[in-house]
């Protein structure tokens, strides 16, 4: 499971909610890079080289860190970090 | 196409040394990996005593990545792949670029799945908590986990692929690699097996009275094969991996040879005169015996060593009977036989991967280590074999030969001879 420290509050803030999706994806990575340059735009299997099969971790990670229930229908529309924090953010407003 | 097939790497988790340097100091010094296990006492095993390899986090982190240790908690995958990516490393061999389509690997498990890891999975699955497990999963419970860890691992284009037979499932792999090689089908084999830990593999055994109940207090003392007073086995645990390699390719490389491999033979007394589920039949294990000697260009008499199954059970005797009469040699002339189990227990699936890199230092280092705790041989044995021809402690060896065989449940016998290399 995933080691990143859980959300005791509700956040709603995008840059909140990116820096825990940072501490997330950092041991999935598949590229070097500084993830404080991270823009938000980069897809996650082709600019961050996570392997695809891995998604389902970091999507159980978010559920435990955020403590939501990710819709197997959202899976898909993961492509990019900036994906990951609307789908994020609408199950948190839910 | 018959090609002669050589061992030029070696890789060990043993309960008494882990790594081959500390492996071949414990088998000089006979040291045991014999320890008690509170785990087992609380779980209320009659057997509360096993054999593990100790492996601190410290030491995995130097080989697995910080991803791979994050989800992959099964014992025989980090064993496996410790003890395989060893043995690569030793025979002076990087991991690849581009896919090496003639090297392969064979690394079996007996009980993969087995693992006390799957206790937190199961768990999950029995509570509808399924879509929590993840994707690191399957790759523990798969019996090839450890071969399919590797072969990613070492960018391997041949056969890979995890075989599993039991108690003979490391000698089977090594003979399954060698014949690939010899039949020109791959030019160089990482082969070996390894064992899941704990409770839920001993388990079943405990219950069968198979295991070591009798030495709670003394762990030391529980493993004693060929003793008139073994009473069941002790439960352990490891790897080992040993890469095989076509002679020229190794000749070519300019690589260590520790030792060659051969011939061998695997098979079955299916179940058929006196074999069972789980007893062997004479005439199966003897033929199996025989035909590796033929297959090897041998015979009898060039035997001058054997490293045996003996596992510290009722059917010690009957394999030193079965060796005696395969090689038609009794007493003073019986060859040299040691029990590696003496010291590390029965590792299952990983017994014979750890006990043929045994083999190999021995021929290659020209000793033959001891076993212990035969205290006073079963009268069975001595029947057979000489008492000199069982040290007790390590001796210098100057011979050239050593037969290597595994048992395992499923009537099930594997045979391999190995043969010291001279430059």
């Amino acid at each position: 499971m995933s080691n990143v420290e859980k959300v005791e509050r509700l956040i709603t803030n995008d840059s909140e909610i990116l820096d825990k999706l940072k501490e997330i994806i950092k041991p999935y990575l598949g590229v070097k890079m500084e993830l404080e340059n991270l823009t938000g735009d980069e897809s996650l299997v082709e600019d961050l080289r996570i392997n695809s099969a891995h998604i389902v971790d970091i999507i159980i990670d978010i559920e435990s860190v955020f403590d939501i229930l990710i819709e197997d229908e959202s899976i898909n529309q993961m492509n990019s970090v900036n994906d990951s924090i609307e789908i994020i953010k609408k199950q948190i407003d839910h | 196409m018959s090609r002669r097939v050589v061992i030029t790497g070696l890789g060990v988790v043993s309960p008494n040394g882990v790594g081959v340097d500390q492996f071949e100091k414990a088998l000089k010094s006979g040291k045991s990996g014999v320890r008690h296990n509170a785990h087992l006492e609380e779980l209320n095993f009659a057997c509360q005593i096993s054999a593990i390899p100790e492996v601190s986090d410290e030491l995995k982190a130097q080989y697995f990545n910080p991803l791979f240790l994050k989800f992959i908690e099964n014992t025989a995958i980090i064993f496996g792949g410790i003890a395989g990516i060893d043995a690569w490393t030793d025979a002076q061999l990087t991991p690849r670029e581009e896919p090496d389509w003639d090297s392969g690997v064979i690394y079996g498990c007996g009980s993969m799945a087995m693992d006390e890891f799957i206790s937190e999975k199961l768990q999950m699955v029995n509570e509808g908590k399924t879509r929590h497990l993840g994707s690191r999963v399957i790759e523990q419970t798969m019996n090839s986990g450890t071969s399919a860890f590797l072969g990613g691992y070492l960018g391997l284009g041949n056969l890979i692929g995890s075989n599993s037979s039991a108690c003979s499932t490391g000698t089977e792999a090594v003979y399954q690699g060698f014949e690939r090689i010899r039949r020109g089908k791959a030019n160089l084999m990482l082969c070996g097996s390894c064992e899941s830990h704990g409770a839920y593999n001993w388990a079943a055994f405990d219950s069968m009275r198979i295991l070591c109940r009798d030495s709670n207090d003394q762990p030391e003392k529980g493993s004693r094969p060929m003793s008139k007073d073994a009473v069941g086995f002790v439960p352990g645990t490891g790897a080992g991996a040993l890469v095989l390699e076509e002679l020229e390719q190794a000749k070519r490389r300019g690589v260590k040879i520790y030792a060659e491999i051969l011939g061998g033979e695997v098979n079955s007394g299916g179940q058929r005169s006196g074999g069972t589920m789980t007893a062997p039949s004479p005439e199966g294990v003897k033929r199996c015996i025989a035909t590796a000697l033929k297959d090897s260009n041998i015979g009898v008499n060039d035997i001058d060593g054997i490293c045996g199954h003996l596992t510290s059970t009722m059917a010690d005797p009957l394999e030193i009977k079965n060796w005696s009469e395969a090689l038609n040699r009794k007493g003073k002339d019986f060859p040299y036989i040691n029990a590696l189990k003496s010291m590390i227990g029965h590792c299952l699936g990983a017994a014979g991967s750890i006990e043929l890199a045994a083999t190999a230092l021995q021929l290659h280092n020209s000793y033959f280590h001891g076993s212990l705790n035969t205290g006073e041989l079963h009268p069975e044995i001595e029947k057979y074999a000489h008492r000199s021809k069982i040290p007790e402690q390590c001796i210098n060896f100057d011979g050239e030969i050593i037969a290597k065989a595994s048992f395992g449940f499923g009537d099930i016998n594997a045979c391999l001879m190995l043969k010291k290399w001279r430059d």
